[in-house]
């Protein structure tokens, strides 16, 4: 299958190509032309092999872009992926290739799929002792050291294979071609038990306590063959005890004219695409440089077949060995160099250089420009993780400085430069971590292959770099407008120029002034070069002016990969209560409430096929509140919260939170009540049941039951650890049926045999203990309507059988939390976070008779008397007759005092916070908060509603059974 | 007359329903490849006990139900039908099987005799849930953010953590690990839990 | 994600704490012999330095208790945590 005689197009088809790659042959489509690449391409490099020069385009400038580096540094080749699933802005430098891809280049900004993604994506939490970030041989060595001691390790690397920069020389380790040791070397930890390998896993984030963020992308490479059970991508969490980041470098590249044409490449990058991808990414190349790396980049790419035409070198004096070698080669090596410009119709033809001494420039033809303007240690993380930077100045970067977590950087990624250093800087590294885990460090430096720092061969020893950030366009007129410093969001030294005229002189102005630096490669190649033409425009050093912070994501990660598994049902939690099938089965429509799934209406269904549509929530409600006023009716009320509350000091815990007196309840009895914040705000309301002496239970809303929960295990452990309370949230361990209307007594009666329920023998505001449906119950009678009413509390295990059992003989209609709302504010009863807003004293809700005067303190009192909560002014909860009848109050609308509106601002005079239509008041009503209401009961105000001013009547709360004659039954 | 309270008991335990019941069958498909195991325990015995550790009262309770309440933090001690879980300083979580609460209340509250403690019964607050096999740990690192290695939450290990995006308290066990779930989140973490078993249940 | 050490469970999640603002502001002995100046410092004023802060954080997914932490506002790093009830400790 994977034999070279499979290429069906023969040389032609990819006319790139070295001879003797190899690989299975693989069918890919860009920009609407089929190609061929071969089996381990990249689609960047699939693409040079077809000799595709221009990927995309600019997103400013509409320039053409080439492939400029050869991993995800990248800055120019953007493109989407069309097929198998759309997904946009991903680097053709880290696309792996496979049968069927489809894409495109982009001008710089994608499109989002238009249609759900059918992919699984997943997240996992993982822990180690050390998390070793990049697989090239500083961090290979670091893990190898650490996972031979038995440590925990996790070795991450972005890419398909490991050896980091060993991939893209020829150099050797052990005698074997880097790349072979590397994958034996990972193959071998990955074998260990205590060892994870993630390979194709971007470290995206380093947080506080060593919580490193990466994304694993595991199917994204197989394209349309990728199985549907398989999460295409994983997010990682991990903690670890130790960092090691062996992150290396990336190479960066010099502002000239016309440095972003196609054909202009970074050398070490087209390096890799010789050696590693068997590419030649031209024919015949100018190399530039600053550095001796270039040297090594442009003997292999003529070793490869490419044709160098000249290496101009910023230099006067480049590294001796480099030189000769040259010279054996017969390269010419211009000294004291720079190219001026590269040249060409939307690719590179020719290279202009010229002597920086001055003097008549000279055109090289050539189809490839390789420009090495130094390497930057990639320290992103190491600066995300809360670490300081130096600035090397042999290097011309910034490397990592002091740093208050267990992290540190080996190998290039802290300016170590040879292979062997790197090496040996890991294995150090490795000790480092294995000391500071506790494990015993294996003796160093131990060399011998295997088990430590394999042998590597001697390196030329370097020449010092020269930092050349700029070239002068003596042509240019001072405009500099194709000089680029950040090649994703086209801006050039011209503009970094203009930015420092404007007088910005930080390099994190000069970055929000040009938006150098905030694409979506985050400046990976262009940020120090940014800095350096700052630098230089200011005539300061790179070092006085410091670097632009490092934030995650290191690299681009899909919003789907974040999301994971947290999509569709298993966003949030759905809470359901013990009823909830029935609920479901009988059709009825939920209403969110926190997390519950609570249900909002019954609707009756429609009978027969097409005629009779059925109900509409209007119709429902109405019929369920006059089963409810008028007959029987029943609603699932489990998911009030629940807190046993017990122990000798219960009643005075409970005197000190709510604002009535709580501790003259009688055993038997029950008693609403409010609790508030220090502020005297209303917090959360509901009612008390005393069970004993010692013990009583106490509800709370639906939403609050876990905040009531809290508060009171707050005040008990931080204020009052002297009371003998102990408190329980019994929430799920009852389900409860409210069971409300004039009939509610004789459904009970006859539910429970057992149970006297005449009004003496059970009065309103007692409970008691019964056996109804046969189920062992506690029965309260309390009212959240107005009617006489009973709530049914039984073990949640038997809460279905319960209901089952009340709704058996037909008579009882179920209903939903809209008709609760309805029948409550008829009453003037206030649902807290709905008629209330953390703004609201028990006094604004006209509730002065549930404050106690006689308690010295309670929660809440002193506020009472502050200067604002007796502001005659503060908004009151009143009702609002609408004067039509018919017309429904927007809830959110708010009061004005005229007919007309005047100019704005408009003063409000407060808003509605319920607003129904009533079956038992034959029309329309709201609750609303409004300043100084209850002053003004009778006025007439009005409600912008759309264009329109609804006139309103401003009434009592408590607009149903005032005098409260029905709860009795 | 004893026949007949047998009978009712019956009946009534016949209408129990365990909140997460309709899951039985999706539980045993996703246990058939062999490499986990979900499962519900429905309708064990819970008492959330709260009792000053250092007092009488607590050693009382500990030789009255023969297992020591556990001081550890996160640990649990068993004995006899009884399993005790640590929850907090003062708080234990008391496990038996299915119909001892009644006996277990009684029990405890006179262990305690007179002193402060609290005794709630809150076995239906919470069920069961078995998640074991060689993947259970994968599976349950999903969503876990605890460290489950062997060597740090092996067996007799307690957790009050969460799960996903639910509070679950998490037990280690010689085979495999035990959720207590809030009842009305069982649906939603046993919905959970067969999604992130997909992977390692597919093939078998 | 901080890892924050509960007194009684040890190293977990930030995401399992709750946050309780500025520690050791003591409920008054006597809130109606305060004036409305001293109530509304009590409940309304907290101090906002930058460096270490003695801070209430609750370990509400955990055992649900309530502790103290001696958080630098600046870098995030926890010098100590100390049980509620505890004197703060001295950071050096
Ligand atoms: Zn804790």
């Amino acid at each position: 299958m994977s034999e070279r005689s499979e290429r069906t197009g023969g040389a032609a088809a990819q006319p790139h190509r070295r001879e003797g790659a190899s690989g299975r042959v693989l069918r890919f489509r860009f920009d609407g032309r089929e190609y061929e690449g071969l089996e381990g391409d990249t689609l960047a490099s699939a693409l040079l092999a077809n000799g595709v020069r221009a990927v995309a385009s600019s997103i400013r400038l509409g320039r053409p872009r080439g492939v400029y580096a050869a991993g995800s540094e990248e800055p120019n080749a953007l493109v989407q992926i069309e097929e198998p699933f759309p997904e946009p802005m991903l680097q053709a430098t880290t696309v792996e290739l496979y049968d069927g891809l489809v894409a495109t280049g982009l001008p710089g900004q994608g499109r989002l799929a238009d249609r759900p993604d059918p992919a699984r994506y997943d997240a996992v939490h993982a822990h180690c002792d050390v998390l070793v970030v990049g697989a090239g041989p500083a961090g290979i060595a670091a893990a190898g050291v650490a996972a031979r001691a038995g440590a925990r390790v996790i070795l991450a690397d972005e890419r398909p294979e490991p050896g980091g920069s060993l991939l893209g020389t020829a150099e050797t380790l052990d005698g074997r071609p880097g790349r072979e040791w590397a994958a034996e070397e990972v193959a071998a930890l990955a074998a260990l038990p205590e060892v994870r390998v993630l390979r194709r896993t971007t470290v995206l984030g380093h947080y506080d306590d060593n919580h490193v963020i990466a994304v694993e992308r595991r199917t994204n490479h197989l394209g349309a063959a990728a199985p549907a059970d398989v999460a295409r991508e994983r997010v990682w969490r991990i903690r670890a005890g130790r960092v090691v980041l062996a992150t290396g470098g990336h190479e960066r590249f010099v502002a000239f004219a016309g440095n972003d044409l196609p054909g202009v490449m970074l050398a070490g990058a087209a390096r890799t695409y010789a050696n590693h991808y068997r590419v030649l990414p031209g024919r015949r190349a100018v190399v530039f440089t600053t550095n001796d790396s270039a040297y090594a980049a442009a003997l292999d790419l003529a070793d490869a077949g490419v044709e160098i035409a000249a290496i101009a070198d910023v230099r006067q004096a480049p590294g001796e060995a480099w030189a000769a070698r040259c010279a054996e080669r017969g390269l010419e090596v211009l000294t004291g160099h720079v190219v001026t410009a590269a040249k060409g119709e939307g690719e590179v033809s020719s290279v202009e250089v010229a002597s920086r001494e001055g003097g008549q420039a000279r055109e090289i033809p050539a189809d490839l420009l390789l420009v090495s303007g130094g390497w930057t240690p990639v320290v992103h993380l190491f600066s995300q993780a809360g670490g300081t930077l130096r600035y090397d100045e042999e290097l011309g970067a910034f490397t990592p400085g002091e740093t208050r977590q267990a992290v540190e950087a080996a190998g290039f990624a802290r300016g170590v430069r040879t292979l062997r250093a790197c090496l040996e800087d890991g294995a150090e590294a490795g000790r480092r971590a294995l000391a500071a885990a506790g494990f015993a460090v294996p003796a160093g430096p131990a060399v011998p292959s295997g088990t430590a720092v394999p042998s590597a061969g001697e390196e030329p020893a370097a020449a010092p770099a020269e930092h050349l950030w700029l070239v002068e366009a003596p042509g240019d007129g001072g405009d500099y407008g194709t000089h680029f410093v950040d090649l994703q969001r086209d801006v050039t030294v011209g503009e970094v120029l203009r930015a420092v005229g404007a007088g910005l002189t930080s390099v994190e102005h000069v970055k929000r002034y040009t938006t150098a630096g905030t694409a979506h490669d985050q400046g990976k190649t262009s940020g120090l070069l940014t800095g350096g033409v700052v630098a230089h425009a200011l005539g300061v050093d790179v070092a006085e002016l410091g670097t632009t912070t490092f934030r995650a994501p290191y690299t681009p990660v899909s919003f789907a990969a974040l999301a994971g598994r947290d999509r569709g049902p298993l966003h949030d939690p759905v809470r359901v209560t013990a009823m909830h099938e029935w609920h479901v089965a009988r059709g009825a429509l939920f209403e969110n409430v926190g997390q519950w799934k609570r249900p909002w209406y019954y609707p009756r269904r429609g009978e027969g096929p097409g005629e009779d549509p059925g109900e509409d929530m209007e119709a429902a409600v109405l019929r369920e509140c006059r089963a409810a006023r008028e007959d029987v009716a029943a609603m699932d009320a489990s998911t009030l919260g629940k807190i046993d509350v017990v122990g000798p000091d219960a009643a005075v815990l409970l005197d000190r939170l709510y604002t009535n007196m709580m501790s003259t309840l009688k055993v038997g009895s029950i008693r609403y009540g409010v609790m508030c914040r220090p502020d005297g705000m209303v917090f959360d309301d509901g009612t008390v049941i005393r069970l004993a002496d010692d013990r009583f239970l106490v509800t709370t809303t639906t939403g609050n039951a876990a905040a009531v929960l809290d508060w009171m295990e707050e005040w008990l452990q931080t204020e009052w650890p002297d009371l003998r309370v102990c408190c329980t949230s019994v929430t799920e361990q009852w389900a409860t049926v409210a069971l409300v209307g004039p009939r509610s007594r004789e459904v009970l009666a006859r539910l429970a045999p057992g149970l006297a329920v005449d009004n003496d023998s059970f009065p309103f505001m007692t409970w008691r203990d019964a056996e109804v449906a046969g189920i062992e119950a506690r029965v309260c009678r309390i009212s959240f309507s107005g009617e006489l009413a009973y709530e049914i509390n039984v073990s949640s295990w038997s809460g279905l059988a319960l209901w089952e059992a009340v709704m058996a003989s037909g008579e009882v209609t179920p209903y939903g939390t809209e008709t609760m709302h309805v029948l409550r504010a008829e009453k003037g009863f206030p649902i807290v976070g709905q008629d209330t807003d953390g703004t609201v004293t028990p006094q604004d809700l006209g509730m002065e008779w549930i404050v106690s005067k006689k308690k010295a303190d309670f929660v809440g009192k002193r506020s009472f008397a502050r200067a604002d909560t007796s502001r005659p002014d503060r908004k009151h909860l009143v009702g609002l007759l609408p004067e039509d009848p018919g017309v429904l109050l927007p809830e959110g609308a708010h009061l004005v005092e005229t007919s007309a509106l005047p100019e704005p601002p408009v003063p409000t005079l407060g808003f509605v916070t319920s607003s129904y239509r009533s079956a038992a008041l034959g029309r329309t009503f709201a609750l609303a908060l409004v300043s100084g209401g209850r002053e003004r009961v009778g006025e007439r105000l009005y409600a912008p509603v759309g264009a329109d001013l609804v006139p309103v009547t401003v009434t009592s709360h408590v607009l149903y059974d005032p005098e409260g004659a029905r709860r009795d039954g | 007359m004893a026949d007949s309270v047998a009978a009712s008991v019956a009946a009534s335990m016949a209408e129990r329903r365990s909140p997460a019941a309709a899951f039985a069958a999706r539980f045993e498909a996703a246990s058939a490849g062999g490499g986990l195991r979900l499962a519900e325990i429905p309708f064990l015995t819970q008492i959330n006990l709260r009792v000053d550790p250092k007092s009488p009262a607590a050693e009382r309770i500990g030789t009255a139900i023969g297992v020591p309440l556990p001081v550890e933090p996160g640990t649990a001690a068993g004995g006899g039908d009884l399993e005790v879980l640590w929850l907090g300083p003062d708080e234990w979580l008391v496990v038996g099987p299915d119909g001892a609460a009644p006996g277990l209340v009684e029990r405890l509250t006179e262990a305690a005799d007179g002193e402060h403690v609290s005794v709630v019964d809150v076995s239906a607050q919470r069920t069961t849930l078995v998640v074991a096999g060689d993947r259970a740990r994968d599976v349950l690192a999903h969503g876990c953010a605890l460290d489950l290695h062997p060597r740090v939450f092996g067996p007799g290990r307690v957790a009050q953590t969460m799960l996903a995006r639910a509070g679950v308290v998490l037990v280690a066990g010689a085979d495999g690990f035990r959720l207590l779930v809030r009842s009305s989140f069982a649906a939603y973490v046993a919905e959970w839990l067969l999604d992130a078993s997909v992977e390692y249940v597919a093939g078998g | 994600m901080l890892l924050i050490a509960c007194p009684w469970c040890g190293p977990r999640d930030e995401a399992e704490f709750h946050y309780g603002g500025q520690a050791h502001v003591a409920y008054p002995e006597d809130p109606a012999a305060l004036s409305d100046e001293e109530w509304a410092r009590y409940l309304f004023f907290r101090d906002n330095p930058e460096g270490l802060f003695a801070e209430r954080w609750s370990h509400t997914a955990g055992c649900r208790r309530w502790f103290n932490a001696v958080r630098d506002t600046a870098t995030n790093e926890i010098h100590a945590v100390y049980r509620a009830g505890e004197p703060r400790p001295v950071i050096a």
